[in-house]
């Protein structure tokens, strides 16, 4: 089937190129970075983590995402996501490409990176974390492949490949609890340090995932002649809305328990990413608008999908909007918020601002668009394949 | 066979150029075995026969830095009656004080970059760098 | 021929993927992977889980440190001697930058030091001084927990927090998971930064954490901690065995009120501060 992405429309290459810049762009950062040390980043003694970990945690978010359609899918046997189950799937399999190579680039002597095989350490929630994401890969590929392979013959797929299915929906939520636990189990970060990272991990997974599948799926509409059926895009953005809705749910408890208890630690973070902390006569305050903008996205689709559900109207424009909108606002509340207001206050209770660098802008941007690469190539094959069954 | 004319032709040529790094040193005299300098303050006693320390010099300084960072095992070595302290820096660089003489020559001709001195001193570079008041 | 070819790829897919991972399942297997991280973490199980922060290790050396900060009041000067001392002992760069620095022993006020503390009416001698701050060597310490390598680890014969600069894969996961901001990172090749080599130790290279070593490689030749010896006259810092009663350091702390760093989090320090 591999066949199938070397054949495409002067669109399709143009597409192609324009990632494939990005990701040389990104590959001469890289070895700008690679060759003097991450110095070349902005993040700092106090700061040790930045931009690269916080786009993995939020990617880990999109790859668990597609358990939403995967779910309904082979549990409830939801016929309606029939066609886009293997969307899901393959967008698993980009994102946790662009995970791991976010890792990869994140730490500073990337050539022993082997030495969490060959030293394994079980007390790491790394560990299990590289254990989970190599695991929710092989599953996805496994999965994935051997579906397409059986619809492209027009035979039922094999009777084993379904334990191999059912494996992948806990282990989806495993990806995403695990890397919450790499925050969560830290003590003296008062922001991560809390019991609900995990689910509202997921359930921004839960939103941010699906919510790039629809437009993934809106895209190709439009340019590949492949269309979900508006039935399965209505029931996006139903999961997409009680995903969002809990994610805000959980950030309210979030802003209770910090400014109710009272307490100066737990209230830090929130101060920084929402209103500004005032330290030492100067008040740090970059990430206020981007945090504002994440609510005003949030509850701005939550509202157009509502209006949508209720006014029963539907065009691919309202879709699209709804979507980008949501998504943006997911991705600035963990892909951006999360991290950078849990590292704002140091240890010493200090505040730092984080600053990226344009090389490292310009590797996070490469890996971006290795990640759309691989999925432009995946869904290029589920696209023709479906195609081809159809022609017949 | 189907194409034997190409085939067997491609094969031959793939075997050359595999075998090529044996041919270019079996006819070239560029690399002849490096001849290191012994140690500078005549030392003849090494922790070990020098047949052993060249086949499996590096086995042993992982095995050392794991007793020593490790293990906490800081046990001292002694040859000749004078005691060495585990390490590269503080028993090997003792008597073989010319890395790029001693090391280098050799690590060269394997083609090997050991990242020893990426934080390992070298006395000269220790040196280089001295208290001067 | 295509099947065949099918199987055969099937095969050596899967041999490639155990000869992978063989090496983690003989480890996990072999050896106790989780007694090997450090004493604290399990082997020991200590069992105050009591609201109360008593620390105790049952057995054997912990080694730990107390600074009388009494004597260092209005002398910065001491400060920076056991500070100079570290950094002259160990080779450590200095940066001018706050983003890159490299520190094992620095002083801060007390709010940074001790920021759980309150600092409304402070006394006038903790307002106007710096305090010391150092890697705290944890009888539970959080960076070995979180470790992926065990880069980072508990020396069972001394309750030193040790690293293995060898092993370090510097994914700063340690500085996540240390409270006391003890752990720095190595942003680029520190030897520039070094002002003059000390022969006896290693530089570190770029990419790699490191930290307060306790002066491990001085202990083992019968010294003292580089810090310990510079301020030896006014005897400022005490150093020993803190699970040994007859020790001086059990002593000072049994005749003294001490305060240890964020002790609420169960890091179990083993630094003192006599204030």
């Amino acid at each position: 089937m591999i066949e199938k992405v070397l054949k495409g429309n002067s669109r399709y290459w143009m597409w192609l190129a324009i990632l494939g810049a990005f990701i040389a762009v990104g590959a001469i950062c890289y070895i700008r970075q690679f060759n003097y040390g991450m110095g070349l980043t902005g993040m700092g003694r106090d700061l040790g983590w930045g931009l690269y970990i916080s786009q993995f945690t939020f990617l880990v978010g999109v790859a668990a995402g597609g358990l939403m359609l995967v779910l309904p899918y082979y549990i409830h046997n939801y016929k309606v996501f029939g066609r886009i189950t293997i969307l899901g799937e393959f967008l698993a399999i980009s994102a946790i490409v662009m995970c791991l190579l976010f890792i990869m680039v994140d730490i500073g002597q990337p050539l022993r990176a082997l030495n969490m095989i060959l030293h394994p350490t079980p007390n790491s929630m790394l560990f299990w974390d590289m254990c989970v994401l190599l695991g929710y890969l092989t599953l996805n590929i496994i999965c994935g492949w051997v579906i397409l392979t059986s619809e492209r013959k027009q035979v039922k797929p094999p009777k084993w490949v379904y334990i191999f299915v059912y494996t992948s929906l806990p282990f989806a939520v495993s990806i995403h609890t695990v890397t919450a636990m790499l925050y969560c189990g830290l003590p003296g970060r008062h922001f991560w340090l809390t019991a609900i990272t995990a689910p509202r991990f997921l359930a921004s997974a839960f939103a941010a995932g699906p919510a790039l599948i629809a437009l993934a799926c809106l895209i190709m509409k439009r340019f590949a002649n492949f269309d979900a059926g508006k039935e399965a895009m209505n029931k996006l953005t139903t999961i997409i809305m009680y995903a969002a809705l809990i994610n805000a749910f959980f950030v309210c408890l979030e802003f209770f328990v910090g400014y109710y208890s009272n307490i100066p630690g737990h209230k830090h973070s929130l101060d920084y990413l929402f209103f500004g902390l005032e330290h030492h006569g100067h008040v740090y305050n970059n990430l206020v608008p981007f945090m504002w903008t994440s609510v005003f996205l949030c509850f701005g689709s939550l509202a157009l999908f509502g209006y949508m559900k209720i006014a029963k109207v539907y065009t691919d424009t309202l879709m699209a909007i709804g979507c980008i909108a949501i998504f943006i606002a997911l991705w600035l509340d963990k892909g951006l918020g999360f991290v950078m207001g849990g590292l704002a206050v140091s240890p010493l209770e200090e505040v730092v601002e984080y600053y990226p660098t344009a090389n490292e802008i310009g590797i996070t941007l490469g890996i971006w668009a290795t990640g759309f690469f691989v999925l432009t190539m995946l869904y290029k094959i589920a696209v023709s394949v479906e195609h081809e069954v159809e022609g017949h | 066979m189907y194409n034997k004319v190409t085939i067997i032709p491609g094969l031959i040529i793939f075997v050359l150029l595999v075998t090529f790094p044996l041919w270019f040193n079996a006819f070239s005299t560029a690399s002849t075995v490096p001849k290191v300098e012994l140690p500078p303050g005549g030392e003849k006693q090494c922790v070990a026969p020098a047949a052993e320390m060249r086949a499996s010099h590096m086995q042993m300084l992982n095995e050392w830095r794991d007793d020593v960072l490790r293990n906490g095992n800081r046990t001292t070595v002694t040859v000749e009656g004078k005691v060495y302290r585990k390490g590269l820096q503080m028993a090997c660089m003792e008597c073989h004080t010319n890395k790029e003489k001693f090391c280098d020559s050799c690590h060269e001709y394997a083609s090997v970059t050991p990242y020893c001195w990426d934080c390992h001193l070298t006395p000269s570079l220790a040196a280089s760098k001295k208290e001067t008041h | 021929m295509d099947k065949k070819r099918r199987k055969f790829l099937k095969v050596a897919g899967a041999t490639a993927l155990a000869g992978i991972s063989a090496p983690a399942v003989v480890k996990l297997t072999s050896t106790p992977a989780l007694a090997s991280s450090g004493h604290g973490a399990v082997a020991e199980g200590q069992g105050n889980s009591d609201a109360s922060h008593k620390q105790e290790t049952p057995s054997g050396v912990r080694l730990g440190m107390v600074f009388d900060m009494r004597k260092f009041y209005g002398h910065p000067e001491l400060m920076d001697k056991a500070i100079n001392a570290c950094n002259k002992a160990h080779n450590i760069p200095q940066i001018d930058s706050k983003k890159s620095e490299i520190k094992w022993i620095w002083r801060a006020p007390f709010n940074n030091v001790f920021p759980e503390h309150s600092a409304y009416h402070a006394s006038e001698s903790t307002e106007n001084n710096d305090f010391m701050a150092v890697c705290n060597h944890c009888d539970e310490p959080p960076c070995v927990r979180v470790c992926p390598t065990k880069a980072t680890f508990v020396l069972e014969k001394s309750g030193i927090v040790a690293m293995d600069y060898h092993r370090c894969i510097g994914c700063r996961f340690c500085m996540m998971g240390c409270p006391y901001g003890a752990r720095s990172f190595n942003w680029f090749d520190p030897r520039p930064y070094i002002k003059e080599y000390n022969p006896e130790f290693p530089t570190r290279m770029r990419g790699v954490v490191e930290k307060c070593n306790f002066c491990g490689e001085r202990l083992a030749k019968g010294l003292e901690p580089a810090c310990v010896e510079a301020l030896k006259e006014v005897g400022a810092i005490t150093f020993g065995d803190l699970n040994d009663p007859d020790s001086e350091i059990a002593k000072i702390l049994r005749e003294n009120h001490t305060i240890q760093r964020k002790p609420a989090l169960g890091t179990k320090p083993s630094v003192f501060y006599i204030v």
